[in-house]
């Protein structure tokens, strides 16, 4: 950023050009932002109009009916807590596992030096690119098999291995960076491997550690294919559940918007607290070469 | 201090020539834990998937399972619905990913060494589709798109609507979905171009700055080149995106009217759990997975460094 600051002198003599292009960019971005609200304002709208409207547009309601809210967590055509408090269980399980193995695998990734190491990685790398859609036929009968149809550890589990891949990518970008130094001294004091990483790098990790698990808080709970297909209609997660409610029988549309909301709610919080650090995540979650 | 290290990165690359020593699977426990997750639910299922492209079962336990070796591949390729799920990736191919990658590029070209007011507001705000479930974006584009919604409502500003239903029109049904998806996608590239122009440095805008070259010199000999390694990971996000649009289109039209709509992942879903077609459902997989993985490796090779290029 500095580098735009100290070239703004040397502009001056470009005013003309320079003002064109500021009225240029706030178009854009004035236009983008309006664009991305627009479809969230209209869910707004329609979640607070009275319970009998059918108009999804954007028309400033005659009251404000906010106990279309009460209606969609309470007596809606769905059990929305139950669904919710489901999300919550799969994502509280899925984030700790997932970061513990990230970081493990991730450290020796990052710092150890083996046999295989770059095969492995890249194995590894596959899970950065394949989505559910590629593996669900299986992977439905293999939890079948297991005993883990409409339960919830069977979105638990294929949850972790899928996230752990981005997980793994993550932490070794990180450990890879860390300075030499730090471990070699440790090494020299005679620490051993888990050592260094309880005492020396895991000090040092947790503002990666907590944009990994802000992250894959995230994906957890919008998953959407894995827990419609191995979970029931009563047992499901808060997207997938709240998706079989949406069919065009729905007669309480208001509701529906303010069920909606709710769901987004928890990653929508967690985005407006931590967006900086969500950001810088997703972005690098591409492979790179 | 170099010496030293060199000596010790040479001498551990010669360590395979020693004893082995216990230690040496160390590196191999702290990977155990993730790999038995990964192999578990992601590589053996990839594999399955595989080898149950090569059968005819029902998913019923006990129903017959045959080898009909390629037999699958040969009927999905033969089965209109298969090239209409693939020619609608195509459309989202250039909604999910290439409107979205140039309308990013635009902004970085106008943006180019600007400094911007708010502009962590206009981030945030830009960004917020990606973190959304895709019902909830689901819902409310249903709203926007149905014939009493928000489009037709801003079309009736202009006295151009038709009261049409667009998620339920055979004509833009596939369209309306596309958008959403150009919705979704745009602001990632969008951040992701912004935070690599900041990264160019700015000596190579004024050089061409007294070479007198205009704005689209900048942008094809400085800002393009300079934000290589951000295009290659936003084409692999938004190709990625655009083939695996299950979710948003289930969402919201179900793959209809029709199959007009329809991509390869309603039709694995489809085959595998409503029609009980699970070899023809895997080969559609392995059809995906197949596309996924070529054009993930051709943006890699041809966006790959200059340097690369040469050796």
């Amino acid at each position: 950023m500095s580098t735009f600051v100290k070239s703004r002198p040397r502009r001056r003599g470009l005013s003309n050009a320079s003002t064109f292009r500021q009225v240029a960019i706030y178009g854009f971005l004035g236009l983008a932002t309006g664009i991305v609200i627009l479809p969230f304002l209209t869910l707004l709208t329609v979640a607070v109009q009275s319970p009998d409207s059918t108009a999804t547009n954007l028309s400033w309601p005659d009251n404000f009916y906010w106990q279309n809210f009460v209606t969609a967590w309470t007596k809606g055509d769905f059990p929305l807590p139950l669904l919710m408090i489901n999300s919550l269980i799969v994502a509280s399980v899925v984030v700790p596992i997932t970061v513990i193995v990230s970081v493990l695998a991730g450290y020796a990734f990052g710092t150890l030096r083996f046999r295989g190491a770059n095969l492995l990685f890249f194995i590894f790398m596959i899970g950065l690119i394949m989505p559910f859609e590629a593996t669900i036929v299986p992977l439905y009968y293999q939890l079948r098999s297991m005993g883990l149809i409409n339960n919830l550890v069977g979105v638990m589990l294929p949850q972790v291995g899928l996230f752990c891949a981005f997980g793994i990518f993550w932490m070794r970008q990180f450990f890879k960076a860390t300075h030499p130094s730090l471990i070699e001294a440790a090494k020299i004091d005679g620490a051993g491997t888990l050592r260094i990483l309880r005492s020396v790098l895991l000090p040092i990790s947790w503002p990666p550690i907590l944009t990994l698990a802000t992250l894959v808080f995230i994906w957890s709970w919008n998953e959407f294919l894995l827990a419609l297909v191995v979970l029931d209609r009563e047992t499901r997660t808060a997207p997938s559940g709240l998706a079989s409610f949406t069919g065009q029988w729905v007669q309480d549309v208001p509701a529906l918007s303010a069920a909606a909301i709710i769901v987004a709610l928890p990653t929508v919080i967690l985005y407006i607290a931590l967006n900086r650090k969500i950001i810088a995540g997703i972005l690098q979650g591409a492979v790179k070469g | 201090m170099k010496i030293t290290q060199a000596l010790k990165s040479d001498s551990t690359k010669r360590r395979p020539k020693r004893k082995f020593r216990l230690s040496d699977l160390t590196p191999y426990l702290y990977i155990l834990p993730a790999g038995i997750f990964f192999v578990t639910f992601v590589l053996v299922p990839l594999f399955q998937t595989l080898n149950l492209s090569l059968w005819e079962w029902t998913g019923i336990i006990g129903a017959p399972v045959t080898f009909v070796g390629l037999d699958n591949y040969a009927s999905i390729l033969n089965e209109p619905y298969t090239w209409s799920a693939l020619s609608h990736t195509l459309v989202f191919i250039v909604t999910f990913s290439i409107i979205p990658v140039c309308l990013g590029l635009t902004f970085a070209a106008l943006f180019s060494r600007q400094k911007i007011r708010g502009l962590v507001f206009f981030r945030t705000v830009i960004f917020l589709p990606q973190v959304i479930a895709s019902v909830v974006i689901g819902v409310a584009w249903r709203w926007v798109y149905q014939d009493r919604g928000t489009l037709n409502q801003i079309l009736g500003v202009f006295d151009a609507s038709e009261g049409r239903a667009w998620l339920g029109d055979f004509e833009w049904a596939l369209i309306a979905v596309g958008l959403i998806g150009s919705w979704v996608m745009t602001g990632l590239t969008m951040v992701l171009f912004l935070s690599g122009v900041g990264r160019i440095d700015s000596d190579l805008y004024d050089a061409v700055k007294i070479d007198g070259g205009g704005a689209f010199r900048e942008f094809f000999s400085v800002t393009l080149p300079g934000l290589r390694p951000e295009l290659t990971v936003a084409m692999t996000i938004t190709l990625i995106a655009a083939l695996r649009s299950f979710d948003l289109v289930f969402v919201t039209t179900k793959g209809g009217p029709g199959k007009e709509t329809i991509v390869p992942g309603t039709e694995i879903y489809r085959l595998a759990f409503r029609e009980n077609l699970l070899g023809e459902a895997a080969s559609m997989a392995i059809l995906l997975a197949f596309i996924i993985f070529v054009l993930v490796r051709t943006i890699a090779f041809l966006l790959r460094e200059k340097d690369e290029k040469l050796r």
